[in-house]
């Protein structure tokens, strides 16, 4: 290819811009790692930058000894885990038997799903379900509501439809019904497809937080976000007086909020390089249809 | 015995598969549906039903259906409560300057397509698409933490160098830029990901026959690559458009704080704020319900527009 003198300019400019972009992205999530490790009096003084001054590992301690902060975490481990299976299951079972071409009914099955993403009626009748059937203070409220996602369902479906019509002829031929021909057959061929619908419903339910704002109440079921959300964002306003009478021993509110921070954002930073191609593979598979 | 219903089924006309052979074949598929179809009906439709509330006089105690109707009282409440024509606006505000910032997907697809060194592209990516992966309460905790007045590093910084701190987040002005950063950080990295993979169906012949006939890179970029990826703007914009009206609940709520509430209570919030906290269910519906329906209108219409202009729906 010819390369003139403009042609080097422009890709110069280009890799310029992109990186001061991708430093954009990352260099607030390295600060705040360096806030975490660095001591309180280079915190206080402005001198962490990207690099932890003072290291120390107060912060962390202190995060790992809040008991509170642990059994939040169990609790969202515990419910991302169960509620992915839930999810994968469930949307598994739908998308395989609306993918079926000769499925009576499945037309209108799958109109009746796809309304139900035009229409949000909102968060209080939401709400008022939980609360009539009784689930207010549950972890099942942060589970149930969220089973199907109707937007993934349509995902997985339209990748299932992929599978030859000739294999499940040839599988009925042989004697294997729907149940076999989709644990056998059909799911060992669309790995692909539950790893990406499984991780999207992992990292939402991961970083999810509304629905135990509205539905849970009792300290004890907080899950990791909210609980950051409370100790981070809602504390903010006692922050200057906090700091007033800090010691050395002690890490000032600064520390803990960002050890508490990276705390809950290292399980997606250790994810996600590894599945990026996942994420993305979903995203222009929902593309197509959505 | 299967075997022989299958192939009798198959030589019959399709009107009789649904005879007893295709329903001995189907019934798996009803059972595989029940469950996923109980789902929709609590979770959704029931939750569409409930939005009477938003038509009576509902009371806790005697449940939404024994509670008294009131027409379009509750309606009317709201239409002349100025608190909710402020949680409208700011939802349009906050919206528009979402909407300003929609270029920057494409700008940055551009140049991504642009550079030539691939590990350098690929890293880029990976950076890029990273901050979407990030709950927005630690967007949140983190953009206090970068500017708050008093302890944010920013204004660490900029007193150490002698200045005076900005009120990133009480000046209602900053606080809506740093509300839309916000949403770039959060959003513009993926959002180039569909417009990447328009520009891969480009066809490369053209950018090589521009070549030879002499046309500067920018040139190509404007006259091939933009062309190429005008359908998916387009339905992109379009897209966005219909979704004036509606607003998350969790990017304002993890961002907004008391001294910004003027610009920064919307919709989302404020049918939390009104239902949840404080118990006036019916207000609150009435509030979402109106949301929906302006949101349910645009989105039809978006779609209408889109069939017209690109001869095809988004849907």
């Amino acid at each position: 290819m010819i390369r003139n003198p403009v042609d080097k300019v422009i890709d110069t400019v280009v890799i310029v811009l992109i990186g001061l972009f991708a430093l954009f992205c990352v260099v607030p999530m390295i600060h705040i790692f360096a806030l975490s490790f660095s001591g309180n009096r280079a915190i206080m003084s402005g001198e962490v930058f990207l690099w932890p001054v003072d290291w120390n590992f107060h912060s962390y301690s202190a995060v790992f000894e809040d008991s509170s902060m642990m059994r939040s975490l169990a609790l969202t481990v515990i419910l991302v885990v169960v509620y992915t299976a839930v999810a994968l299951v469930m949307t598994i079972m739908s998308a395989y038997a609306l993918s079926r071409r000769n499925f009576t009914g499945r037309n209108v099955m799958f109109g009746l799903i796809v309304v139900t993403m035009f229409f949000n009626p909102g968060i209080i009748p939401n709400y008022l379900l939980i609360k009539e059937l009784g689930l207010l203070d549950s972890p099942l409220s942060l589970i149930l509501p969220l089973m199907v996602n109707a937007f993934l369902l349509i995902i997985m479906r339209t990748s299932f439809s992929g599978v030859p019509n000739e294999l499940e002829d040839s599988a009925w031929i042989d004697g294997c019904g729907h149940f076999r021909f989709l644990l056998r057959v059909v799911l060992p061929l669309q790995l692909p497809i539950l790893a990406t619908i499984g991780l999207y419903s992992a990292v939402d339910r991961w970083n999810m937080f509304q629905d135990a704002l509205f539905y849970i109440n009792d300290k004890n079921l907080y899950p990791l976000q909210l609980k950051l959300y409370q100790m981070v964002i809602n504390s903010q306003v006692n922050d200057a007086t906090a700091q007033e009478g800090f010691n050395a021993a002690t890490p000032i509110p600064q520390s803990i909020q960002s050890a508490s921070i990276m705390f809950a954002t290292v399980p997606i930073l250790l994810v996600y390089p590894w599945l990026q191609k996942y994420f993305i593979s979903g995203m222009l598979q929902g593309a197509v249809k959505g | 015995m299967q075997t022989e219903a299958r192939r009798a089924g198959a030589s019959l006309p399709v009107k009789r598969r649904n005879g007893m052979a295709g329903l001995k074949r189907q019934w798996p598929l009803y059972l595989l549906m029940l469950l996923p179809m109980t789902f929709f009906i609590v979770f959704k439709y029931i939750p569409m039903a409930g939005v009477v509330v938003a038509f009576k006089d509902y009371n806790i105690f005697q449940g939404i259906w024994a509670s008294e109707w009131v027409g379009w009282d509750v309606f009317r409440e709201i239409f002349g409560m100025p608190q909710f024509y402020k949680a409208l606006r700011n939802t349009l505000m906050l919206n528009v300057f979402a909407l300003l910032t929609f270029p920057i997907p494409i700008i940055l697809a551009i140049m991504l397509n642009e550079l030539r060194v691939r590990w350098y592209k690929r890293l880029s990516q990976t950076l890029l698409y990273l901050p979407h992966f990030i709950s927005w309460v630690i967007v949140g905790g983190m953009v206090i933490q970068l500017l708050a007045t008093n302890t944010g590093s920013v204004n660490e910084f900029i007193k150490s160098l002698g200045g005076r701190p900005i009120p990133f987040l009480e000046d209602t002005v900053l606080w809506i830029l740093t509300y839309t950063g916000a949403g770039v950080w959060h959003y513009a990295g993926w959002g180039t990901i569909l417009y990447l993979a328009a520009l891969t169906s480009i066809n490369k012949e053209l950018y090589e026959a521009a070549e030879v006939d002499g046309a500067s890179r920018l040139r190509r970029i404007w006259h091939i690559t933009l062309p190429g990826i005008k359908p998916t703007i387009v339905v992109l914009f379009i897209i966005q458009i219909g979704h004036m009206a509606n607003i998350s609940f969790e990017q304002p709520y993890a961002l907004q704080n008391g001294y910004v509430m003027d610009v920064a209570q919307v919709i989302s919030t404020y049918v939390y704020t009104v239902g949840i906290q404080s118990a006036q269910f019916a207000l609150a519906t009435a509030v979402g319900l109106f949301q929906s329906v302006i949101g349910l209108i645009l989105l039809l219409t978006a779609e209408l527009i889109s069939r017209k202009v690109n001869q095809q729906g988004i849907f």
